[in-house]
């Protein structure tokens, strides 16, 4: 649970709760439901809160994975603008699926993704958050059929935004122009450190991955090395030989010590890099929406400039067609300048989502770092503190 | 702003060439736990390739432009007189120092007082506690060419090796003195050794290895066989009985050829004892057992006769319903050679594990050093490109994480290149043990010369009473009769004085086999001890290099602790 972590960087004065306005959530209790193809795991969703646009203080509600999907996919709707938290994956192999690692990790991963938003100044007042706090599940699970495509993105919709916006070459469509895209260099530089940013930490989150399979390796070497280690020591018998048996007990030790930091490194570690790299490609996502947003202010504009045009025309001619046209104009004028103040919107936003994101994220890698330390320093010291303990045994080996 | 990030960079380019180190693949010779030699000729390889990502950094990044590390002793004293050198087992002390690494490790380990079976630190050593030394090297290996009388064309080109021994063991009369010798020689001393001393372990001389040396480099393959050589001498001299050998002083004083029987192959032997065969069978050559040939074993030898009566005792030892009249009664002797067996197999599965853990240790610092990088970049990467501050907090952050992942990853890596040296032992006992049995073969082909003995002095002796029996009836037979009796009388008699010897020659190896075992447990133990000892040292050691590298990261990000844990 990150209820007290701040968004703004500010520390919040230590009031008691109920003064203060709070809304923290946290996800619990992951359990294994239906049989077969269609198991899945539901959660426990518990909401503690003094908002009074909830109703009451505590309210438990059970959630599964497409539910979160749902709040997110609304959330980036409505809020276009905002780099909305990112989700963890959906499963990818099979049997892995209900493994205690990967459901911990994701139970773990869901709740850092609901108190983000509960934690957000414009997320948090979503009357879908709200729905899907205290929802019964029988709406729940209709509002979740419900979406339709209107709200899906395909993946082939992503692929195409991306390739558009990466791309520094437009396609030449029918002999028009080029498809417009702002020329805002210190956008561009923004997107350019986005998509760069990704590479950096796919890379490191890879290693980190790798790093936590060493950890598994070099236990389960020690554990092996140790057995073996004891059984030579039977062989040889005398002093000597509880030399190697007392140095294979200790082996064994250490490869228990290796596997708990393995799972430490994996989930204060490994986690919160992959989380960042979730979060960038949400961005990417935001990025997507903003140039949508300006493509379409920009025809919009062109087309109500056309519009304008033909008008004035018709009223030289004194058509009898004026009175339609004038109706159009004033319709396509007002859609033209909801388009300008969205995409107006969409940057104004993501001028200050940016500064947040980066605050964020060093507050989140200074966390994993130390945690990493932490755990690499508690590791490298009982090792050396259990081998330590085997010295004094080995001289009195040797004396004897 | 962030003065220090040049600092990072420079340390980037330093890794750099970790990278390249990394890229070196480890031909996986820790695979195959079957064929421990490869494991060490490859090891030897790796200990002699300066490039190799396993030997320590010092021989790839200049000590001078890195503080923290300082050259490892450890190889140093692989060749050093210097028991009493504890920095044997003890980690390199480091510029950054944290003084004590473990306060035990001073007062020293005076173990070295005899030869060791293996060790190669202490190949020098001495095998009695008077300080007597015998010092071997090898070096400067240069190329020859044969006398003409080659017939293969371009061949005769051969190898020698300059050998250098200083000693002050008066027998050698000298106190340094230096031959050329080329690997036959070497084959040559070790064949003449085996002969000479029957029941005996006698350290194991490198392989032939044809096929090694036309696919590697010369100049590599050179390289490996020179160290080789230099430590099959420094184990000869280091074993009680084989340093004092005629056949040892020879080879390393006598100048010019080498004044040692030449061993012919098989072949050849086979060929000269299927000359004699007929002969013998016609009975115009000896049937009975030379007495110099008696102390070596039937098999290899040219008597194909011999040969045969050996193997056909030996089937009866087997298969034959009567027990033979001497048989192997040493009950202490058979449950020796039971615990060896069984030690034996200990340590392969001991060897075979440690090659997995080191496996795993190398693994782990390389995967440490490529995270430490990937975070080096990014801390580039956020620097260029920053546009808050907090991109600047972060990149601070990053490279200390990052700088501090590259350290551990490189003692990591020093401390598997010590864990490799120190298993070693694990290894070096397992070779010992093909010797072991060799031994043991000695001492029954031995006794299966006795037995054979035995058995036909009995059908001789019967054959001699069923003539004294028989002469009687026939008339006129007196005179022949007289003549095959006394030729059988000499026949038994000369079979008898073989026995005899065969007999004093099975004492002879029974006393060796015993004495060499008592030896080895000794040593064995001692050696192994020192191995656990070096093993854990090092691990203190560098385990309490990691953890503070890593302190030092927890206090600079205390500011993160996060208020609920």
């Amino acid at each position: 649970m990150i209820a007290t972590r701040s968004v703004s960087g500010s520390s919040q004065s230590p009031r008691s709760p109920s003064s203060q306005p709070y809304l923290s959530v946290s996800v619990t209790d992951p359990v294994k439901l239906g049989n077969g193809v269609q198991a899945y795991i539901s959660y426990r969703v518990i909401t503690k809160t003094n908002l009074p646009e909830y109703q009451g203080p505590e309210k438990i509600v059970i959630r599964r994975y497409s539910d979160f999907v749902w709040l997110h996919d609304r959330l980036f709707e409505k809020y276009k603008g905002i780099f909305i938290p990112p989700l963890p994956e959906k499963s990818a192999v099979e049997k892995f699926r209900f493994s205690a690692e990967f459901i911990e990790m994701r139970r773990q991963a869901l709740d850092i993704f609901v108190n983000r938003i509960a934690l957000h100044h414009e997320l948090q007042q979503s009357e879908d958050l709200r729905t899907f706090l205290q929802a019964d599940e029988e709406t729940m699970e209709r509002l979740r059929s419900q979406e339709t495509g209107i709200f899906k993105k395909k993946p082939t919709d992503f692929m195409q935004i991306f390739k558009d916006v990466q791309s520094k070459v437009s396609d030449v469509v029918l002999g028009k122009e080029k498809p417009v895209e702002e020329s805002n260099p210190e956008y561009e530089k923004l997107k350019h450190y986005i998509f760069e940013l990704e590479n950096h930490l796919a890379e490191a989150q890879k290693h980190a991955y790798r790093l936590v399979k060493r950890h598994r390796e070099l236990g389960q070497s020690l554990s092996d090395f140790g057995k073996a280690v004891k059984l030579l020591g039977a062989c040889e018998g005398n002093s000597l030989g509880k030399a190697f048996s007392e140095l294979g007990t200790k082996s064994e030790t250490l490869s228990v010590k290796l596997q708990k930091e393995a799972h430490q490194l994996l989930m204060n570690f490994e986690e919160p890099l992959k989380d960042y790299v979730r979060a960038v490609q949400s961005i990417k996502a935001t990025i997507a929406e903003r140039a949508n947003a300006f493509r379409r202010q920009c025809e919009l504009a062109e087309t109500t400039k056309l519009k304008e045009i033909n008008l004035n025309k018709l009223t030289l001619m004194r058509s009898d067609k004026v009175g339609e046209a004038e109706i159009e104009y004033q319709e396509l004028k007002v859609e033209s300048e909801e388009a300008t103040r969205m995409f107006e919107m969409i940057v104004r936003l993501m001028n200050e989502e940016i500064v947040r994101f980066q605050e964020q994220k060093t507050l989140d890698m200074g966390i994993a770092f130390h945690e990493f330390a932490k755990g690499q320093a508690r590791l490298a010291n009982g090792i050396a503190n259990a081998w330590r303990s085997l010295i004094p045994k080995l001289e009195a080996c040797s004396s004897s | 702003m962030m003065g220090s990030e040049n600092e990072g960079f420079e340390e980037a380019h330093l890794y750099a060439s970790k990278e390249e180190m990394e890229n070196l693949v480890l031909d996986n010779p820790l695979n195959d736990s079957n064929s421990y030699s490869n494991y060490r000729s490859a090891m030897s390889s790796a200990i002699s390739d300066t490039s190799h990502p396993l030997a320590p950094s010092i021989l790839v990044t200049p000590a001078d432009s890195d503080p923290i590390l300082s050259p490892p002793p450890y190889r140093d004293h692989l060749y050093h007189n210097s028991p009493t050198e504890s920095s044997y087992i003890e980690p390199p002390p480091f510029g950054d120092n944290v003084g004590d690494v473990n306060g035990v490790e001073n007062h020293s380990l005076n173990l070295d007082n005899f030869g060791r079976f293996s060790r190669s630190a202490s190949w020098s050593t001495s095998s009695s506690s008077d300080s007597e030394y015998v010092k071997i090297t090898v070096s400067n290996p240069q190329k020859e060419q044969e006398a003409s009388n080659s017939i293969v064309p371009g061949g005769g080109n051969y190898v020698t090796y300059l050998i250098t021994t200083r000693t002050n063991v008066p027998e050698f009369g000298g106190v340094e003195f230096s031959v050329r010798r080329r690997f036959r020689d070497v084959v040559t001393l070790s064949d003449r050794l085996a002969e000479s001393y029957r029941g005996l372990f006698i350290p194991p001389r490198p392989d032939k290895s044809v096929v090694e040396s036309q696919v590697m480099h010369k100049q590599e393959f050179v390289e490996l066989r020179r160290v080789a050589l230099e430590k099959y001498l420094r184990r000869l001299v280091a074993h009680p009985v084989i340093k004092r050998s005629d056949e040892l002083k020879v080879f390393l004083q006598v100048q010019g050829k080498l004044p040692l029987a030449t061993t012919t192959d098989v072949a050849s032997r086979m060929l000269d004892g299927a000359v004699k065969l007929p002969k013998q069978l016609l009975g115009d050559s000896s049937v009975v057992v030379a007495p110099h040939e008696v102390v070596q074993p039937a098999k290899g030898g040219r008597d194909l006769l011999r040969l045969f009566k050996e193997l056909k005792q030996s089937v009866a030892n087997d298969w034959g319903g009567s027990r033979p009249l001497v048989v192997e009664e040493d009950k202490e002797f058979l449950e020796k050679k039971e615990k060896i067996n069984d030690l034996e197999q200990q340590l392969s599965n001991v060897s075979k594990q440690a090659e997995s853990l080191v496996k795993a240790q190398q693994d782990m610092g390389d995967t440490m050093g490529e995270l430490g990088l990937a975070f080096i970049k990014l801390t580039k990467f956020e620097n260029e490109e920053a546009m808050f501050n907090s991109q600047r907090a972060r990149a601070h952050d990053m490279k200390g994480f990052a700088t501090a992942a590259v350290k551990a990853s490189r003692f990591y890596r020093e401390l598997n290149a010590q864990t490799v040296e120190h298993l070693d032992t694990i290894h070096e006992y397992l070779g010992l043990m093909l010797v072991v049995h060799s031994a043991f073969s000695d001492r029954s082909s031995a006794l299966l010369t006795v037995q054979t003995l035995l058995s036909e002095l009995s059908s001789l002796e019967s054959r001699a009473e069923k003539l004294e029996a028989t002469s009687s009836k026939v008339f006129g037979a007196g005179k022949s009769r007289n003549r095959k009796m006394e030729d059988l009388k000499e026949t038994i008699r000369a079979t008898e004085d073989a026995k005899n010897i065969a007999i004093r020659e099975y004492q002879r190896i029974k006393e060796n086999n015993r004495s060499e075992l008592e030896r080895l447990d000794k040593e064995r133990e001692a050696d192994l001890l020192n191995m656990l000892k070096g093993f854990v040292h090092n691990q203190v050691g560098y385990m309490e290099k990691i953890a503070n590298v890593w302190t030092k990261v927890v206090e600079e990000t205390s500011c993160y602790a996060k208020e609920n844990s």
